[in-house]
């Protein structure tokens, strides 16, 4: 099956910045997936490039099998993209706006789907609001909303839930969660982590242009440790070789191990004892995406 | 073609919403004009033969308003995108940059013909004159206005702040306006004003204009068709490679 997307050998420079330093990433129809990184990583100098408002130096992007520059109609036709900025046209209401971007991709009458969308994100009683009036919330589900208006089967959401309240995004994810499981492929970056992780099915990340970690989610959950203990010291104390490769991270006193079997959980207490720690408090864990992230940029 | 039409139709509902703003305040500076300026010379000035001075005035007023919207709509729609982001909209649908251009020009036409034509019918009570030639009339408010709207596509592009915008409009676009003939006939000037005046495409687009209706002018309407038409073409060819390279829109 052809990807939704593929990326070959994307290269981008600003200026001395190289934001895209040779990029090949695959992502196949259906999928829901991350694209992480710290700012300025490149995620938004990608997708731009995905989308046409940047033009790589080298390399190919093609959305649903279209090259997004020789193909451009067919490439943008199959894409939607929530931008990260808060953008939107003070002239509008809601309601124009929409139909106006339905316009921009040949679609003449689309009330129905339009209400719909609406619906979905809380808008119905807001479409006919000047864009001005709205929230920061809703100006970002109204982003959505744009970006839904073809019915794309690609949606790329550039960081969509800054600035929206808890109830409000997770109201948000439901509606995406279903454009996912009704085919629609996702392309999701953030820097919550944690949706990351409860949504996607595979991420990349991305560090100085660079993918630097590629993998399902569980796979990376999974890269440094099934499993945590953490343990918190009256002391601080030298550890052995064969403990120190065991510990992930050392802060505020406290100590954080990896290991793979419930078993390995008494040696790396006997070795904390025999090092001369005093323990005071100890917790099991589950490695979580920031976790994770924190250690790919790390090594990286 | 759906995504241009509209593009077209948006640009066009975008100044409509404000028409205080963007066509009648211009009619009323124009007419403002004409009263104060053919009070003062009505019978001191007489630039054609049978032509009194606020009857000359009209046109060049009409032409002035007509050129200076349709720069006006293109860069400060184009601006106004560009700094509050909203641009993207219009940047990641497949309209063509061709379909762009055409849409931002015709719409800034459009606005300019409407003021234009604010003008004129504002005039009507104060001058009293015939339509000589209509179809030069015509022709010269379309590709004058067209240049404009180019020339403000180009602006609204290259811009980075209101400020810049601003300076484009204030040092280049109005004193070429103005120096152009809409307030006199070029043979009132000393010879070597006269020779640089065929410098500025305003002039041939002001004289030009002004030969619809009264079929008189400085310079014969086919050389300054010409001259507008080769600028435009100019201009034209100019906008389109520079939204063919995405120049400070797609970065």
């Amino acid at each position: 099956m052809t990807p939704a997307i593929r990326i070959a050998g994307v290269t981008k420079r600003f200026r001395s910045l190289q934001a895209l330093a040779g990029v090949d990433l695959e992502v196949a129809q259906g999928e829901f997936f991350g694209l992480l990184g710290p700012n300025g990583a490149g995620k938004t100098t990608l997708i731009s490039s995905l989308s046409g408002l940047a033009r790589p130096d080298s390399g190919t992007l093609e959305v649903m099998g279209h090259d997004v520059v020789r193909d451009y109609r067919a490439a943008r036709m199959a894409l939607g993209v929530v931008p990260q900025e808060l953008v939107f046209d003070p002239f509008f209401s809601v309601r124009e706006m929409l139909v106006l971007q339905s316009g921009y991709f040949g679609i003449k009458k689309n009330d129905a789907w339009i209400d719909e969308i609406l619906h979905h994100l809380d808008l119905t009683t807001k479409a006919n609001a000047n864009m001005r009036m709205l929230s920061g919330g809703m100006k970002r589900r109204a982003l959505v909303a744009q970006a839904l208006v073809h019915r794309p089967p690609v949606i790329v959401l550039d960081e969509p839930t800054a600035g929206v309240d808890v109830e409000l995004r997770q109201g948000l994810w439901t509606f995406i969660r279903k454009l996912n499981q009704d085919g629609h492929t996702i392309v999701l970056t953030t820097h919550y982590l944690e949706e990351a992780e409860t949504l996607c099915g595979r991420i990349a990340m991305l560090k100085a242009g660079r993918i630097v970690a590629l993998d399902t989610t569980a796979n990376l959950l999974q890269r440094f440790a099934s499993h945590l203990l953490q343990v918190k010291l009256a002391a601080p104390v030298a550890l052995p070789p064969l403990l120190a490769a065991k510990l992930l991270r050392e802060a505020d006193g406290g100590l954080e191990f990896g290991f793979e079997h419930f078993d390995d959980v008494a040696d790396i207490l006997a070795g904390v004892r025999a090092a001369g720690g005093s323990i005071v408090d100890m917790a099991l864990g589950k490695p979580d995406m920031e976790q994770v992230f924190v250690g790919i940029m790390n090594q990286n | 073609m759906e995504g241009f039409k509209t593009l077209l139709y948006k640009e066009c509902l975008r100044f409509w919403k404000v028409g205080f703003q963007t066509v009648l305040s211009p009619v009323l500076t124009a007419v403002l004009y004409l009263l104060i300026f053919g009070h003062v010379l009505e019978d001191h000035v007489q630039p054609f033969p049978g032509v009194s001075y606020t009857a000359f005035l009209v046109p060049g007023l009409v032409m002035m308003t007509v050129l200076q919207n349709a720069f006006a709509n293109s860069s400060s729609s184009l601006i106004q995108s560009k700094i509050t982001g909203n641009i993207v909209f219009v940047l990641l649908p497949p309209i063509s940059y061709r379909e762009f251009y055409a849409a931002y020009v015709i719409a800034a036409v459009l606005r300019g013909a409407m003021c234009g034509v604010g003008v004129l019918l504002a005039a009507l009570p104060f001058a009293s004159f015939d339509i000589a030639q209509p179809g030069w009339i015509v022709a010269f408010a379309l590709i004058g206005g067209a240049f404009l709207a180019s020339l403000g596509v180009i602006a609204g592009i290259w811009a980075d702040k209101f400020d810049q915008l601003a300076a484009f409009q204030n040092f280049l676009i109005m004193p070429l306006t103005m120096l152009s003939g809409v307030f006199y006939s070029i043979h009132s000037l000393p010879a070597f004003w006269q020779g640089v005046s065929h410098f500025n495409p305003f002039f041939f687009m002001i004289d030009g204009f002004r030969y619809g209706f009264f079929g008189v002018s400085d310079v014969s309407p086919w050389t300054s068709i010409g001259v507008v038409l080769t600028c435009f073409i100019v201009l034209a060819v100019v906008t389109l490679q520079m939204l063919a390279r995405g120049y400070k829109l797609r970065a």
